[in-house]
Formats: C-alpha cells, sequence, structure tokens
C-alpha cells in the first residue's frame, strides 16, 4: 500500500519546495499549506497505512477488537492540522500588511530593516 | 576556626557587597558626607583581618569555608596566610582611605553613590580574589574584578576616551581572564584538585609534568595582562581616564597587583625551574624598563605615575621569578612599601588636579604655600619611592639589590636594569613631589587653596605609614612581612633587613641609583625629549595595535554577515533546502542505507488511486496557476483531497478536522486575495526555475526515498499496543485519538492551544498596529 | 453571495451548526469528534453568519470579544489541569465524578473540561482571526 503513498508524499514535497524557492511571498505562502499536507501525510505513513478502521474501541469491550489504525500519528496530526492553519493565517496577514505598507511581495524588494547599502558601523568606542 | 569566626570571616567577604547595594541610597540621603559611614565597611573588615595577624606571624594558616557546589568540589573557601593576610590588610587599609577620598573627590557629583557602589563591589571582588582557597573561586572574583574596574574606569561614561580605556582594560584582562581559566582548568586536570591549600603539595607533580609548559604559559597569559606587563601594559596608562580615587585603588595598589599575587602564590608549586626562573625576570625586567623610560617621556601628573606602576609591576614579576630567597623578601617589601606610596602619590596627584583644574607638570609650580599638608604627604611618599633612608622603601630597594647583586652575567644584568628603572623612578618621584610645589607661581586654571580633609587624610596617613614602617621595622618584619615572604616562598622566611644603612655592595648600588636619579631630575626637560624622540622613531605601540585589532575585529564581523545575511529571501531558502535535500541524501549514500526496489502493490482499490491522482492534479494547478481564483481552487482541492486520504485510511477525526480547516482555509484566501492585488504567477526566468527544480525535486525524492526506508523496516508498536490497551481502562475513552489528545498527551495539547491563542493575538495585533495608527478602532 | 434567501438560512443554519459542533464535542471521547473539530465546525457556522449578515452581527450574536472566549478556553483548560492539585494527584490527571441527574448517570470529568476549553480556544482564535480578515478594505 506504501508505493503510491509515498510517491504522492515526494510529490508534496518537491512542490512545496519549488513553491518557497520563490521570491514572490504569495507563492512562498501557498507553498507553505503544501508542506503542512505534506508534512501530516509523512507523519502519518510513518506509523503505518492500514485501511477504514478507525481506532475506536467498540462499546462492550476494553480493548480495540480489530486491528485498526494507528491512533498516535493521528493524534499528533490533528494537533498539527490546527497548528499550520495557524501558522497559515498569521503568514497571510504578514504578507497582506506588508504588500499594503510596502506595495510588493517580492521579498527581495523589503530592504526597510536591511537596506542595500548599509553603512559600516561605527569603529569608535 | 571556631564557628564564630567562620561566620564573622564570610561576613567580611560580604560586607562590601552589601555596602554597594546600600551607597546609592546612603548618598542620596547625605550627600558626600555618604563617605563617612561608608569607610567603616572596609574598616571593619580591616580590623576583623587585623586579627589574624597574631596566628599568622606564628606561622599558620587559617582555613575555613562553605561548600557550594559540591558535587563540582567548588567551595567558598579562604586560606588565610601571609600572603593573603597582606593583600586583604592592603585592600581593606586603603580602601578605607580611598572611600574617604572618594568623598571629597566627587563631592557634588551627581552618580557619587553609584561611584562607591562600583567602588565597594571592587574591594569585595578584591578581597575575594587574594582570599580565595578554591581556584575556581579564585577565577570567579578575577573575572569580578574585571568586570569591575571596566565600571570604574568608564565611570565617566560621557567621554569617548573613557569608554575606549573601559573597553580596552576589560578585552585586555578579560581575555588573560580566558587564558587563566584554561591554566587552572588544566591545573586541575594535573593535580586532581581545586584547593590552594592542596595545591601547595603537588609541587613536584604540576613542575614534572608534562604539561608543565602550557600550563605556565596559560598560568603567565593571565598574571601578565592584569599586572600590565609588557607588551601588555598599554591598558594601564589609559585607565588613568578614570577618577583619581579609582587609580589611586585599582591601579596602584590592588587590582594590578592581582597577577603579582597569583604568581607569588604560585610561586611554591610552579616556581623553580629553568622557564619560571627565565621568563619571570626577562618580562619583568623589560616591563621596568619600558615603564620607566616611558615614565620620564609623560608631562601628566597621573600618566607619570601610571608608567611607573607599570615599572614597579615589571619589578615584583622580577624578583618573583628571581629565584633567591632574598628576591622574595624584597618582593614582599617591595610590594608593600609600593602599594603605600603609589597610593598616597596618586591620591596627592588628584588632590592637585582638584585643587588647580590641571595635572600637566609644566603648568604647575609654587603650590607648597597654598597647599603645605598636600606638599608634605607628597614628600614623605616621595622620599619612601625613591628609597631613602629611613623610609620604608628604602628597605624595599635595599633588600631588592642584596637580592639580585651577584657575580653571574645574570645577575649583573638584572641589577643594571634595577638601577636604571630606579633610577628613573626616583626622578620621576620628586618630579611629582617637588615641581607642583617649589619655585615660581605659576597661574592654574583654578585658584588653588588646601583641600578638605576628605581629601588630605588618605595620602598622609599612607605617607606617614611609609615613614613609620621604615623606623619600626622589626615590628613590621615579625607581623607583616616576615609572614608574606614565607608564603611567597613556600617555606618559612625571617626578612631581618632594617632602616640603619650597612655597608656592603646593596648600599653601593643604593648610592649609585640616587646618583643616576638626581642626574635625570635635574635635566628632566631633556631626558623627556630624548624619551618623546625614541617613542616617536618606533612608532607603532600595542596601544595603537588595538586600535587596528579592534577596527579589523568590525570589518571582519561585517564582512562575514554580509556574506551569510544578505538579506536576500531566496538566498537563505535555496541555502536552507540544498542542506535539506543533502542531509537526507547523502548518509544514505555514504553508508549504503538505500531502500530496497519497491513492488507495485497489487490490490489497490481505483478511488484510492483517482483520489491521488486528484490532489497531483491539484498540486500540478497550484504550481501552474496563473491567476487568484486558480490557485484558490486548485489548493482547496489538494486539501480535500488529503482529507479524503485519511478518512478512507482510517482516521475520520483527520478528515474532518482537515475538511474544515481547507473550507476555512479557502474562504480566508478569497477574502484576502480579492483584496491583494497579486497574481501568483510564477515570475522566475528559466535560468532560474533549473536550480531551483533540482533543490525541490532532490528534496521530494530525499523524503520518498526517507519514508520508503521506514516502512521497510520493523515497525515498534509499544505505545500503540500501550494506547490501544490503557484509553478505555484507565481514560475511560473508546475514541483512542480523542483520548491521547485530552488525556495521555494533555498538557502537549494545552501548549498547541496556547500556540493557536497566541497565533489569533498577533494577527490581532498586527491588524491594529494600522488600525490604532488611523482610528484607534477595534479590529 | 449575498442574496436573500442566503440572509435568510444564514441564521437558522449557524444556528444549527453551533449545536452540532457541541454535539461533535460532547461525543468526542467515545467517537470521532472532540475539541478541535467541534471548535471549527463552529467557527465555518460563524463564517456562514459573518459572510451573510456582516462582522458587526457576529460581533453582536457572540457578545465576548472572541479573544477574550479564546482566553477563557486556555483558562479552563488549565483549571482541567490544576484541579488535580486539589486532589494531590500529578498534574493533568484526569478526575471523574458519576453524578445522576434525573435518573440518568452522566459521566463528567476533568478531561471533559479540558476539551471544552480545547473547543473554546479554537473557535475564539479562529473567529477572531477570520473576522479581522473580513473586517473590511483596510483590514
Amino acid at each position: 500500500m506504501e508505493l503510491p503513498l509515498v510517491l504522492l508524499i515526494g510529490v508534496f514535497f518537491a512542490a512545496a519546495v519549488y513553491l518557497m524557492l520563490s521570491k514572490f511571498l504569495v507563492r512562498v505562502l501557498l507553498g507553505v499549506v503544501l508542506l503542512g499536507n505534506g508534512v501530516n501525510l509523512l507523519l502519518f505513513a510513518n506509523g503505518r497505512v492500514l485501511r477504514e478502521v478507525p481506532p475506536i474501541i467498540p462499546a462492550g469491550h476494553d480493548v480495540p477488537v480489530t486491528l485498526t489504525a494507528n491512533p498516535l500519528p493521528q493524534a499528533l496530526i490533528l494537533t498539527a492540522i490546527v497548528i499550520s492553519f495557524s501558522f497559515f493565517a498569521f503568514l497571510l496577514v504578514l504578507v497582506y500588511r506588508a504588500y499594503q505598507d510596502l506595495g510588493t511581495d517580492n521579498g527581495n524588494e523589503m530592504r526597510v530593516a536591511e537596506p542595500e547599502n548599509d553603512p559600516l558601523p561605527p569603529t569608535g568606542y | 576556626m571556631t564557628p564564630d569566626t567562620m561566620g564573622l570571616t564570610f561576613l567580611a567577604f560580604c560586607l562590601p557587597f552589601l555596602g554597594a547595594l546600600v551607597a546609592p541610597a546612603l548618598t542620596r540621603l547625605l550627600g558626600h558626607n555618604a563617605a563617612w559611614p561608608l569607610a567603616l565597611i572596609p574598616l571593619a573588615v580591616f580590623l576583623h583581618f587585623l586579627g589574624f595577624n597574631a596566628e599568622v606571624a606564628r606561622g599558620e594558616i587559617v582555613t575555613g569555608g562553605y561548600a557550594w557546589v559540591p558535587s563540582y568540589n567548588v567551595s567558598f573557601s579562604w586560606l588565610i596566610d601571609g600572603l593573603s593576610l597582606a593583600f586583604l590588610l592592603l585592600i581593606s587599609g586603603i580602601g578605607t582611605l580611598i572611600v574617604l577620598y572618594a568623598g571629597g573627590y566627587l563631592k557634588g557629583h551627581r552618580h557619587q553613590g553609584r561611584f562607591f557602589s562600583f567602588i565597594l563591589m571592587f574591594m569585595g571582588s578584591m578581597l575575594g580574589l587574594v582570599a580565595s582557597d578554591s581556584f575556581l573561586m579564585l577565577f570567579v572574583f578575577w573575572e569580578l574584578t574585571s568586570i569591575t574596574s571596566f565600571l570604574l574606569i568608564g565611570f565617566d561614561h560621557a567621554r569617548e576616551a573613557s569608554r575606549r580605556a573601559a573597553l580596552q582594560a576589560l578585552i585586555v584582562t578579560g581575555g588573560g581572564g580566558l587564558f587563566l581559566l584554561a591554566g587552572l582548568l588544566l591545573l586541575w586536570n594535573v593535580t586532581d584538585v581545586t584547593q590552594l591549600s592542596l595545591l601547595m603539595s603537588f609541587g613536584a607533580e604540576v613542575r614534572a609534568s608534562p604539561f608543565y609548559l602550557p600550563l605556565l604559559f596559560l598560568i603567565l597569559g593571565g598574571a601578565f595582562t592584569k599586572s600590565a606587563q609588557f607588551p601588555f601594559h598599554f591598558w594601564l596608562p589609559n585607565a588613568m581616564e578614570a577618577p583619581t580615587p579609582v587609580s589611586a585603588y585599582l591601579h596602584s595598589a590592588t587590582m594590578v597587583k592581582a597577577g603579582v599575587y597569583l604568581l607569588m602564590r604560585l610561586n611554591p608549586v610552579m616556581g623553580g625551574t629553568p622557564a619560571w626562573e627565565t621568563i619571570l625576570p626577562a618580562f619583568g625586567g623589560l616591563t621596568l624598563l619600558v615603564g620607566a623610560v616611558l615614565a620620564i617621556r609623560q608631562t601628566d601628573l597621573k600618566l607619570m605615575l601610571a608608567y611607573t606602576t607599570v615599572a614597579s609591576l615589571g619589578l615584583l614579576v622580577m624578583l618573583t621569578g628571581f629565584g633567591s630567597e632574598y628576591a622574595v623578601a624584597a618582593a614582599a617589601l617591595y610590594l608593600v612599601a609600593h602599594s603605600l606610596f603609589k597610593g598616597a602619590l596618586f591620591m596627592v596627584a588628584g588632590l592637585i588636579d582638584h585643587e588647580t583644574g590641571t595635572r600637566d607638570i609644566t603648568k604647575l609650580g609654587g603650590l607648597r604655600g597654598a597647599m603645605p599638608v598636600t606638599f608634605l604627604a607628597a614628600l614623605l611618599a616621595a622620599l619612601s619611592m625613591a628609597g631613602l633612608p629611613p623610609f620604608f622603601g628604602f628597605l624595599a630597594k635595599e633588600e631588592i639589590y642584596v637580592a639580585l647583586a651577584g657575580g653571574s652575567l645574570r645577575a649583573i644584568a638584572f641589577t643594571a636594569a634595577a638601577v636604571i628603572g630606579n633610577g628613573l623612578m626616583f626622578a620621576v618621584a620628586f618630579a611629582v613631589a617637588l615641581k607642583p610645589f617649589l619655585g615660581k607661581r605659576v597661574e592654574t586654571p583654578k585658584h588653588p587653596h588646601e583641600g578638605p580633609a576628605l581629601l588630605w587624610i588618605g595620602p598622609m596617613l599612607l605617607a606617614v605609614k611609609g615613614l613609620v614602617i621604615g623606623i619600626f621595622s622589626a615590628v613590621a618584619h615579625a607581623l607583616l612581612t616576615s609572614p608574606l615572604a614565607s608564603a611567597i616562598a613556600g617555606k618559612p622566611q625571617t626578612v631581618t633587613i632594617s632602616a640603619i644603612p650597612h655597608v656592603g655592595a646593596a648600599l653601593l648600588l643604593s648610592a649609585l641609583t640616587v646618583a643616576f636619579g638626581i642626574v635625570i631630575f635635574l635635566v628632566l626637560d631633556k631626558a623627556r625629549a630624548a624619551a618623546n624622540r625614541l617613542v616617536e622613531d618606533i612608532g607603532w605601540g600595542p596601544d595603537r595595535g588595538f586600535d587596528q585589532v579592534m577596527r579589523g575585529l568590525v570589518r571582519a564581523a561585517v564582512s562575514v554577515n554580509r556574506l551569510t545575511q544578505p538579506g536576500r529571501m531566496e538566498v537563505y531558502m535555496t541555502a536552507t533546502f540544498a542542506v535539506v535535500a543533502l542531509a537526507l541524501l547523502v548518509p544514505p549514500a555514504v553508508y549504503g542505507e538505500w531502500p530496497r526496489a519497491p513492488v507495485w502493490p497489487a490490490n489497490i482499490p481505483f478511488h484510492e488511486l483517482a483520489v491521488m491522482l486528484l490532489a497531483v492534479l491539484g498540486i500540478g494547478a497550484v504550481l501552474a496557476a496563473n491567476n487568484r481564483l486558480t490557485a484558490i481552487v486548485a489548493l482547496g482541492i489538494q486539501g480535500f483531497c488529503v482529507a479524503l486520504l485519511f478518512l478512507l485510511f482510517g482516521a475520520p477525526d483527520l478528515a474532518f478536522t482537515q475538511f474544515m480547516i481547507e473550507t476555512l482555509s479557502v474562504v480566508i484566501l478569497a477574502l484576502a486575495m480579492t483584496r491583494l492585488k497579486l497574481t501568483p504567477r510564477d515570475h522566475r526566468s528559466l535560468r532560474e526555475k533549473i536550480p531551483d527544480a533540482v533543490i525541490a525535486i532532490a528534496c521530494g525524492l530525499g523524503f520518498a526515498l526517507y519514508l520508503l526506508r521506514v516502512t521497510q523496516g520493523r515497525f515498534d508498536t509499544a505505545l500503540t499496543d500501550f494506547f490501544n490497551l490503557y484509553s478505555k481502562t484507565i481514560a475511560h475513552g473508546a475514541n483512542v485519538v480523542n483520548v491521547i489528545i485530552v488525556d495521555f498527551r494533555g498538557t502537549d495539547t494545552l501548549g498547541e492551544i496556547a500556540v493557536v491563542m497566541v497565533t489569533g493575538l498577533a494577527i490581532l495585533s498586527i491588524i491594529r498596529i494600522r488600525k490604532g495608527g488611523k482610528a484607534g478602532g477595534e479590529a | 453571495m449575498n442574496t436573500l434567501i442566503f440572509r435568510t438560512v444564514a441564521p437558522f443554519l449557524t444556528a444549527l451548526m453551533v449545536l452540532f459542533s457541541l454535539f461533535v464535542l460532547l461525543r468526542g471521547h467515545n467517537e470521532p469528534g472532540g475539541g478541535f473539530i467541534g471548535g471549527l465546525i463552529a467557527v465555518s457556522a460563524l463564517a456562514i453568519f459573518g459572510i451573510a449578515n456582516g462582522i458587526a452581527a457576529v460581533r453582536k450574536a457572540l457578545w465576548f470579544h472572541p479573544m477574550a472566549i479564546s482566553a477563557f478556553g486556555l483558562f479552563i483548560a488549565c483549571l482541567a489541569g490544576l484541579l488535580s492539585m486539589v486532589f494531590a494527584v500529578p498534574f493533568m490527571t484526569g478526575l471523574w465524578v458519576y453524578p445522576v441527574i434525573l435518573g440518568v448517570e452522566i459521566p463528567l470529568s476533568t478531561v471533559m473540561l479540558f476539551d471544552a476549553g480545547v473547543y473554546l480556544v479554537v473557535v475564539g482564535a479562529i473567529t477572531s482571526i477570520a473576522l479581522a480578515l473580513e473586517a473590511g478594505d483596510d483590514l
């Protein structure tokens, strides 16, 4: 079962990295979303994949009766999804505000903090 | 030591620091008169340690202390023998006078309280340094003196020269401190003890150790920088930028002697070897000559004294390393004598500066009428410095010549150095003590009159002490100098020299010194011109070298920064992901840990493949999107596909969450993007695209291979079994995922929801920065 | 999107979805669901309400500032953990009581309180983000 999923995860990572290597923040933002999904799938596949049996203990039993999906990566991913969404929203607002103030989403044109020809720091005491 | 005295001694070490805490408040309350109550602190310390005099004079060593970090063998413990006691008494005794002097000198200064605080902190550090038994504690106090002296030298921080001097002192002595630390750790390694008192019995092992030479160089690196030995002498004259009480205290009597203290302390352990007896006298002698010549060159009273201090420190180092019984006794005598007369002369120089507004010897003259008490103090101190009988300085100088005089080439060379150095210092002593007071009255910026008692008590007492010790030398030898010499030598010694001149080689050399000194004094202006020419011919000095090093450091830092932080995002990103790709692909290549060739599984349901294919299509559409709407829709497609995959693989919780999140993402993106006049079009040229694509594909391949390798390995189900087994029985929940989130790993989740909340706050504040600037409305 | 039908239906839809989100939250311990999912469903409900009737209506309906809701959620989540202090057991130990109300045994636990905290944090924080982004041209 793993092979198609492995290939899909590879595609996710490659696309995310390619987008994040762009100078343009909007594309970087899209890359971050893809990276988040890629990482989640990676975690999921690391815990091995089983089909269609959610890790829920049936009523009247104390332990799962059949082999169920691995609950641990699911718990990790569940919070990761929410966190990566918060992160995405934060980045989006940053990009938005940067665009409003600087009129660009090209990272290289944002040189307010690091001006292009920064003078030497003073060598006095 | 009884528990009572132990507690009191501990209190004595803490008292200066406690005083530093209350000093600013006290000064605010009492003004400059705060000096009187504050001087009680060092006085109490002085009296307390004076109480040990009888025991130490009997040859006993007083130790005590408390465990601090027992697991590292670090204790706050002290070792009081002749050497530490002499230093303790000098530090607290002169400290008392300095506090009083500072009360008068900085009267009305806005930050006088801060000054008292600094000087008391320094005093506490210095007391700790000379009394520490554990040499790790010694190092801590050593560094504390560097830091407090930085604060004191830079006290007048509005002036650049002051800041430079402070930084220079900190870098030179702090850098030396690092050498010392390495040396002490090596010493710990070699002997396996951390107590100086125990170290004394390991002398033979240390000297025979293969690490002896590196050890020696490291220790000397610390001692020579602290005690301003050539070529590290330059920071001491620069430190004269500090207010005069600081110069009189730190740079004559106490801190600069810390290096000498260390050498004397380690003399019984490390001394006696050819390396020790070559390096120490050689550097000491050179420092003596350089310091004396440079002192002649100056016209500023404080600088003249500063360079003679350099020379005196050289003399002390030379004597410590010379390696004869008399040399040790001479070092002991000169150590005490120098602290007394140099402290006094510095205070006199400050007093003259305070009353006349200048320290330039060529602009001073005829002050004897206006400042008779100061004149007397200066004269008494100068007589001691010049080494004339019956002053203490005479004893020291006689003993020096007794120690050095000999027939060998080595003895002759060092005797010559001593005579020249002492002769030059003789001239400087009288230049400082006589020139400003005698001769015609010269107009000065301020109208001079005798300073207040606070200012002349200190120099007067120190100068008189020099005379008293000289006359009653037998008592001083029994109580102070003999134990001191014994501690330096590491075996019992008695100092017997007295102020009554006795005919011999030493007296002859003394006479020669005096004659040379008088000649130089008479032709001082010419000698000064000659020394100036000499220095100008050489041109470059370590002081200028320091500036060059500092500038070079800034330039190097800037160029490294420009290289690693160009401020171009794609450079950072490219570097990061290139390293990620390498980290994923290189180790399997090196260790041959590639995954086995996978087989395409036979029984994959069609709908799963279809969902995956759809996800790939979505990703492709995101990459290729040329307008906002396409990008948003494409992003939604891949997200929903991921949600479907979760659902298909038995993770309904994940599927629902992912589904909701994707919906919200699309909504939010649509809200923002419709107002953002931007297209997600790829602006890269083909030349940029290819390397980016290579890195991206390498990363993707790396993760895929890694995952393949992992899934081919054995799966450890211990954790999964644990959660499945106890989810219902202990945590009473059937949904194992939810139980893990809210119960088993609840603390983790608590952290995560805190992050979610903080993100919300951050977004709100980013928006409000703009809003607040405009209308102050609620976002 | 802002049609009459949508505007009329939106409040009812929102109410239903919020109710559903509470249901998902409460059954989370034994069936698929829980605080995160429930919270996200509630946020979606509020987002729909906001798109239909404007953010002012959402703010009014919420009564509290969304970040205050979020902070309250974090507070009760911490409280759920700290309650174990009273019973001298380690931090975050689950505590259960089974009071019988109207003849039905109802299991109550600190774990459930914690999950409710998660729910409120998610609702508050993400609603706040969504409202901030919806709030007009100058954001």
